[in-house]
């Protein structure tokens, strides 16, 4: 969606300069903070959107799987329009969405941001067991450095648009690398 | 649904060309939206109804550049119109006062430049009557458009759009005589002898044979300077009726020289003050003048006021009576409204779509197509006349461009509109630009283009009682035809059913539309 002003992204090794951006979306399963539905399409044809733009005969069944993953029953869920869904839900859609096509890599920009506290919990919850039973690269953007240490293998501190830190939670809490890092670990109530 | 639209195309395609179809065919007969020209243009037409020439009648065309337009462009073969018309409004020339002379101008000058013949004039002048009521005269020691110019500073003035726009209108007038008015405001033709005596006007322009003027005891100011050319009635004929049925030609010659001023009063007198409706009008006419026989057909069939009894009954009554002929215009105006619709979304959507990528011209583009939907739709229909004629296809042509603007303003502001989560999530999850537009932007937006097609539904509905004035029939046609012969209960006849069908179509395209936005609306 943006071109990087310096520097390479690679994925599987591969630099991604240079590849067609609609193909490489595809590859990369995506979760906006707002779940992002398409309000005219009902849960299971939202689920089913990656798998069908990849031209899969069974997107409707991926999709229903994708659902069942996080917690919904497809049954039950499939058939209802967006609207009639709370927030908790529809981003459980948007996560079933981006992973119905099994993407290599994740990518979630502040999915839990816009939900009660409760809700939050449950979802992290959830996503923290998927990721691990399913062993999928997540890229996970949060304001939230609790979240971030209790969902992450690595964080990656960014400030002004450059890295402070990267580590693993456990380094990052007994070492901050800079006084900013610290200042951020003492805000979270984390030091 | 679609073949009948094809026919109804196809018919209105054959309307227009029957002016260049070899014979034999009927003589289109038309007429000018006021009384006087419906009552003579039903003479011609059932004169040469009674010597075996078929007829089409075309009564009630917009006005003087609309008919003469119509008929210089083959549209129509003949209607009645006055040698001053011709000398001052159509050919633009000076006037002159004497009236063998105009006659001879007119004649050559149409001949040479439209190629339209004026047939040897009917008998009676009819001259513009500048009147006022008895009251007003007397107060003011009014007698002549002098003393007019010289009191009348503080009188209101009612006359027909016509009258305000033409040379030898209130221009020359004012040129003329020096007349300045309190203030002038456009009246029809068919209210404004109610405003006067009413007291809303003061003056107001007349046609000398009104019959009006005498009902309403009003004093006509004399033009003693005179201003007015003389303006003789007269059949013109267009050329292609002279190619093809000089018989019919020597048919209409049959009633030059034949009604004097005395006859034609009388006549408008009983259509304006009786009610009797204009073919009885026209068949005692020629009965009384010998030109047809007591048994002659009575041919009453479309003409203006056919069907309308002498008695004035309640408009109920008169809507029963009329039912078919109503629902047969009904069907037609729909058939109007639902061609131009379709025609406009076919052009209108894509061109909206095609502007939200090309946003550097979307703004011209349909700031253009909005200054259409600013001419007035006479004016509209008017310009026309010389590409299409009359009749449906101009119809249609402008209520097309009247509903091109709410349809392709909404659609490039409801698909630029689209919400942005959506779209965006489309994007990110690899979407190509043209799936989003199909699948994401176009759906959501479906709700506010379907309130644009909307509002160019109501809007055509409306606008194609104008249709009338080019022939083209429809609700329009018991409106204008109504408002020529002062006959509230036929201007009922077709304004109650338009507005009703205007009510019906906004409330069906409006579940539509809230079922649209239940379906796509998003939450």
């Amino acid at each position: 969606m943006v071109t990087p002003d310096a520097g390479t992204i690679f994925i599987d090794g591969a630099p991604t300069t240079g590849l067609d951006p609609v193909g490489l979306r595809r590859r990369i399963g995506y979760v906006p903070q707002d779940g992002g539905l398409l309000p005219h399409w009902r849960v299971r044809r939202n689920a089913a959107l990656v798998p069908w733009l990849l031209g899969h005969t069974d997107s409707a069944a991926r999709a229903d799987a994708a659902l069942g993953m996080v917690g919904l029953d497809p049954d039950v869920f499939g058939d209802r329009w967006p609207r009639e869904l709370s927030g908790g839900q529809r981003q459980r859609v948007a996560i079933a969405r981006a992973l119905a096509a099994r993407p290599a890599v994740l990518l979630l920009d502040e999915p839990f941001g816009a939900l009660d506290a409760i809700t939050r919990a449950d979802l992290q919850d959830a996503f923290r067991t998927l990721r691990h039973s399913l062993g999928t690269t997540a890229v996970l953007v949060t304001h939230d450095l609790r979240e971030a240490s209790a969902l992450a293998d690595r964080i990656a501190v960014l400030r002004h648009g450059r890295v402070e830190q990267v580590a693993t939670p456990d380094v990052l809490l007994a070492q901050p690398a800079t006084p900013y890092v610290a200042q951020l670990l003492a805000r979270a109530g984390l030091r | 649904m679609l073949r009948s639209l094809a026919a109804f195309v196809a018919l209105g395609l054959s309307a227009v060309q029957s002016g260049t179809a070899p014979t034999p065919r009927p003589v289109v007969v038309a007429s000018k939206p006021f009384g006087e020209s419906y009552i003579l243009a039903e003479m011609f037409a059932q004169l040469l109804e009674a010597r075996g020439i078929p007829v089409d009648r075309r009564l009630g065309l917009g006005a003087t550049q609309i008919a003469y337009g119509a008929l210089r462009s083959g549209s129509i073969d003949v209607y009645p119109e006055y040698t001053g018309t011709g000398l001052i409004a159509i050919l633009r020339l000076p006037p002159e006062p004497d009236a063998r002379a105009v006659f001879a101008h007119v004649a050559a000058a149409s001949a040479a430049r439209d190629s339209v013949r004026w047939l040897p004039p009917l008998g009676f002048e009819n001259t513009y009557a500048i009147a006022v009521r008895r009251g007003t005269a007397d107060s003011l020691h009014l007698a002549t458009l002098t003393d007019l110019a010289r009191s009348g500073m503080g009188l209101r003035g009612g006359f027909t759009a016509d009258f305000i726009g033409r040379p030898d209108g209130l221009p020359g007038l004012s040129r003329t005589y020096g007349v300045q008015l309190r203030d002038v405001r456009a009246l029809l033709p068919a209210v404004k002898y109610a405003a006067l005596a009413a007291g809303g006007v003061d003056v107001i322009d007349g046609f000398s044979t009104d019959g009006l003027i005498a009902r309403y005891d009003l004093v006509v100011l004399r033009d003693d300077r005179h201003f007015y050319p003389p303006y003789e009635a007269a059949a013109v004929v267009g050329a292609a009726l002279q190619r093809s049925n000089p018989a019919a030609i020597a048919v209409l010659t049959e009633l030059s020289d034949r009604i004097d001023e005395t006859r034609m009063r009388a006549l408008n007198r009983r259509l304006e003050v009786d009610g009797v409706p204009v073919a009885i009008i026209a068949a005692g006419a020629l009965r009384a003048l010998g030109l047809t026989s007591a048994g002659a057909p009575g041919t009453a069939d479309r003409s203006a006021g056919a069907g309308a009894g002498p008695d004035r009954g309640s408009l109920a009554e008169y809507l029963r009576a009329q039912r078919r002929p109503l629902a047969s215009m009904t069907a037609r105006h729909l058939l109007l409204v639902a061609v131009s619709l379709v025609a406009a979304i076919i052009v209108a959507l894509p061109l909206g779509i095609a502007l939200t990528t090309l946003p550097r011209y979307a703004d011209g583009v349909i700031r253009l197509i909005g200054a259409i939907q600013t001419l007035p739709g006479i004016a509209l229909l008017a310009f026309m006349i010389p590409l299409l004629g009359i009749g449906v296809v101009p119809a249609l042509v402008a209520l097309f461009l009247y509903s091109l603007y709410p349809i392709l303003r909404n659609t490039y502001e409801g698909v630029r509109g689209t919400d942005a989560g959506a779209v965006d999530a489309g994007e990110a999850l690899g979407m190509t630009t043209r799936q989003v537009m199909v699948y994401v932007r176009l759906p959501l937006a479906t709700p506010v283009i379907m309130a644009g097609v909307r509002t160019a539904a109501v809007i055509d509905v409306g606008t194609a009682t104008l249709a009338a004035f080019i022939g083209a029939g429809g609700l329009g046609d018991p409106i204008v035809t109504g408002l020529a012969l002062s006959d509230t209960r036929m201007i009922l006849s077709g304004a109650i059913p338009a507005a009703c069908l205007a009510l019906a179509v906004d409330t069906l395209l409006g579940a539509g539309q809230r079922l649209a936005a239940r379906r796509w609306g998003g939450d």
